[in-house]
C-alpha cells in the first residue's frame, strides 16, 4: 500500500449526494496536484435508498482498483444509517475517525455504535439549510472531512468548490456562496471540537 | 508538450479521446456500462466540438452495421458499446473485419447474461475473440485515453486495415473517477493524422464492390489475408506505441512487464487487476519473495512470443482470467499461454484460475495468496475459481 494514502467511505441515502461529494472531493485533491480515485458503490439506485461512494487520496500514483476494505476515515451524510448499515466496518478504532451528520451529541451517538474510536459529530443538515437554504448535507461534511482528516488545505477545497458550482450555477449564485459558507462553517465547527 | 492534468472517469475519458480523434462517423446504441460514452460524445456533437454525423440506431447489430456502410464509404468511423450490445453485434463484427474496415470501438467490458449482470468480467470481449478484430485492453482511465487514440492509427495502417476494440473494466475503470493527463487537441490530430482509405465506395472515379459473395473460389484467401494483417499489426502496434511514447511520454507496447528480470513467480492478468497486482508484487517483495507481473495489454493478436520470452525463465506462473470458457479446461487467457509455451517446448508449471466474473471483488490480499500458491508448484495444475462461494 503506498504510504500517505488516505481512504475515505462516504455513506448517505440515495439524493443527498455521496456520490457528488466523493467526486467534489477528489477533484479538487486532483487540482491540488495528488493522485485520486473516487468512485460511488453500484447497487439498486433510489431516492432514501442507502448508497456509499468512496475516495483514495495519494501523492503517487494509485495502481490498486479494489473496493476500499480499510477506510482511515468515514463520513455518514444520514444519521438514521447507523441502525441500518455496519457504519463502522472495517475502520480502525485506533486510527480511524467517523464523522456524523447528526443534530445528536457525541455521547448520544456513541450509544448507538459498540465501536469505539474517534467520532466527531456535526449537524450538517442545520448548516445547509441555514446557508445554502436547503438540507443537503455533502458540502458541509467535505468541509468537516478535511478538519477531521488534514487531507488537504481548506482553502484549497473552497477555491476548487467555487471554481466547479459557478459554472454549473452560471444563474443562481447564491446557491455558489451558500455552498462555500456551508463549507467554512462546517470547517471550523469542526476545528472547535 | 503541455499536458492538462484533469478528473476524468474512465467513459469520460473515452469520450474525451472521442472528441479529440473527432471521428467523421459514429454509430451507437446506448448499455450500461458504455451508455455514458455516447452520452458525453452527443453533447460534443451538439456543442459543435467535432464534425462527427452521429447516428443513433435502433440496436447495436444497426449500430455496427451502420459502421460498416460508414467505414466502407472511407469516413474515419467510431462505435461504443458493451456486454449484451456487444454479443449483439458479433454478426457484423465479423463483416467489419472480413471487409478489413479499420473502425474503431470502445467496450466496456461487462460480464455477458445470464443471469443478468451489469458488472465487470471479460466475457463480452473475449466471446469476440476470433472475430477478427484487434484487441486492446486497458488498465485505467489514461491508458483507455491512450489507447483509444493508438487504435485508430493501428487500425488505419495500410499493413493493418483491421478493426479494433479497446476494453476498459466496467464500472471499476468506467465509472472511476482518476487523475487524466490530457494532450492538446491539435497534438492528437497530428498524431493520428488525416484518414486516406485506398478504396471507398463513393470514388465514383474508381467503383468498386464491398461485401460480394466469395464461396469455394477465394473465401478462404479473404481469411489468409487477415491472419497475414494480424500478423502485421504486431510490428504495426509496437512502432505507434514507441512514437506515442516519444510524443507522449508513455510508451505502450503488446504486454507490459513489471519487475519480472529477477522474478521466480509470474502472475499473468490483463485490465484494471493487473493495477491490483502491482501492489501484491510490491507487498511480497518485501516480504522477500520474488515475483513479477506480466499484463497483457493486446490480446489480438496473441503475443505470444513476448509472453514467453517474458515468463520462461520463471519456476512457476500464476494465470488469471476473468472469464469462463466452459471448456473445462481453462479460461482462454490460460489456454492460449499455455499454447505459446508448448510451441516454444518450455515446460514452466501453471496454475490458472478464474476470479472476478460478474464484478466478484479482487483483492491485494486475494492476489499474494496465488502468488503463495504457485510457490511449490511442481507441474501444471487444473483450473481453480478464485474468490468464489463454494
Amino acid at each position: 500500500m503506498l504510504k500517505n494514502m488516505k481512504e475515505i467511505r462516504w455513506h448517505g441515502r440515495g439524493g443527498q449526494g455521496a456520490k457528488t461529494a466523493a467526486l467534489l472531493l477528489g477533484e479538487a485533491a486532483i487540482n491540488a496536484g495528488k493522485y485520486v480515485q473516487a468512485f460511488p458503490e453500484y447497487g439498486p439506485e433510489r431516492m432514501g435508498a442507502p448508497v456509499a461512494a468512496y475516495d483514495r487520496i495519494a501523492d503517487e500514483e494509485i495502481s490498486i482498483h479494489s473496493p476500499i476494505i480499510n477506510p482511515d476515515a468515514v463520513v455518514v451524510l444520514d444519521e438514521t444509517l447507523i441502525d441500518a448499515v455496519d457504519v463502522t466496518k472495517g475502520l480502525s478504532e485506533q486510527t480511524g475517525v467517523l464523522i456524523i451528520n447528526t443534530p445528536f451529541s457525541k455521547e448520544e451517538i456513541q450509544k448507538k455504535l459498540t465501536w469505539r474510536g474517534k467520532i466527531i459529530v456535526l449537524d450538517a443538515s442545520k448548516i445547509a439549510l441555514e446557508t445554502i437554504g436547503k438540507p443537503i448535507p455533502n458540502t458541509p461534511m467535505m468541509g468537516a472531512l478535511v478538519a477531521a482528516t488534514g487531507i488537504m488545505d481548506i482553502n484549497h477545497l473552497i477555491d476548487d468548490t467555487k471554481h466547479k458550482l459557478e459554472k454549473k450555477f452560471r444563474t443562481k449564485p447564491e446557491v455558489i456562496e451558500g455552498n462555500l459558507q456551508a463549507i467554512k462553517r462546517a470547517y471550523e465547527e469542526v476545528k472547535k471540537q | 508538450m503541455q499536458k492538462t492534468i484533469v478528473a476524468r472517469t474512465g467513459n469520460e475519458a473515452v469520450a474525451e479521446a472521442m472528441r479529440q480523434i473527432n471521428p467523421d462517423v459514429c454509430a451507437a446504441y446506448p448499455i450500461t456500462p458504455a451508455t455514458e460514452i455516447m452520452q458525453i460524445f452527443s453533447t460534443f456533437v451538439a456543442d459543435g466540438l467535432v464534425k462527427t454525423n452521429l447516428i443513433t440506431a435502433e440496436s447495436e447489430h444497426s449500430a455496427m452495421s451502420a459502421c460498416v456502410g460508414s467505414a466502407a464509404s472511407g469516413a474515419r468511423t467510431m462505435t461504443a458499446t458493451a456486454a449484451q450490445g456487444l454479443a449483439l453485434m458479433h454478426e457484423i463484427l465479423y463483416i467489419a473485419s472480413g471487409l478489413r474496415l479499420p473502425i474503431v470501438m470502445a467496450d466496456v467490458n461487462r460480464a455477458l447474461s445470464g443471469p443478468i449482470n451489469i458488472h465487470c468480467d471479460h466475457s463480452d470481449t473475449m466471446a469476440e475473440r476470433d472475430s477478427g478484430w484487434i484487441q486492446i485492453f486497458s488498465e485505467n482511465s489514461q491508458e483507455a485515453y491512450d489507447n483509444l487514440i493508438q487504435a485508430v492509427r493501428i487500425a488505419e495502417h495500410k499493413d493493418v486495415l483491421l478493426p479494433a476494440m479497446v476494453t476498459t473494466d466496467g464500472f471499476i475503470i468506467s465509472h472511476g473517477m482518476e487523475r487524466l493527463e490530457m494532450y492538446p487537441d491539435e497534438e492528437i490530430q497530428k498524431f493520428i493524422g488525416e484518414y486516406k482509405p485506398a478504396y471507398n465506395l463513393l470514388n465514383v472515379e474508381n467503383p468498386i464492390t464491398v461485401g460480394s459473395l466469395v464461396l469455394t473460389d477465394y473465401y478462404m484467401e479473404h481469411k489468409r489475408a487477415q491472419h497475414e494483417a494480424m500478423k502485421n499489426s504486431v510490428k504495426v502496434i509496437k512502432d505507434i506505441g514507441k512514437e506515442f511514447g516519444k510524443i507522449f511520454g508513455k510508451e505502450y507496447d503488446m504486454i507490459e512487464k513489471y519487475k519480472i528480470d529477477d522474478a521466480d513467480y509470474i502472475l499473468i492478468c490483463l485490465g484494471s487487476t493487473a493495477g491490483t497486482t502491482k501492489v501484491a508484487v510490491e507487498e511480497l517483495r518485501q516480504e522477500g519473495m520474488k515475483v513479477g507481473l506480466v499484463k497483457i495489454r493486446v490480446f489480438r493478436p496473441f503475443p505470444a512470443e513476448d509472453i514467453v520470452n517474458a515468463i520462461k525463465n520463471a519456476k512457476s506462473v500464476a494465470i488469471l482470467d476473468r472469464s469462463e470458457s466452459l471448456s473445462t479446461q481453462a479460461g482462454p487467457v490460460a489456454t492460449e499461454v499455455k499454447a505459446a509455451l508448448y510451441d516454444a517446448a518450455i515446460n514452466i508449471p501453471i496454475k490458472p484460475y478464474i476470479y472476478g466474473l460478474g464484478g466478484r471483488e479482487i483483492y491485494v490480499e486475494q492476489i499474494k495468496n496465488v502468488f503463495k500458491s504457485i510457490k511449490d508448484l511442481k507441474k501444471t495444475e487444473p483450473v481453480s475459481y478464485l474468490g468464489v462461494k463454494e
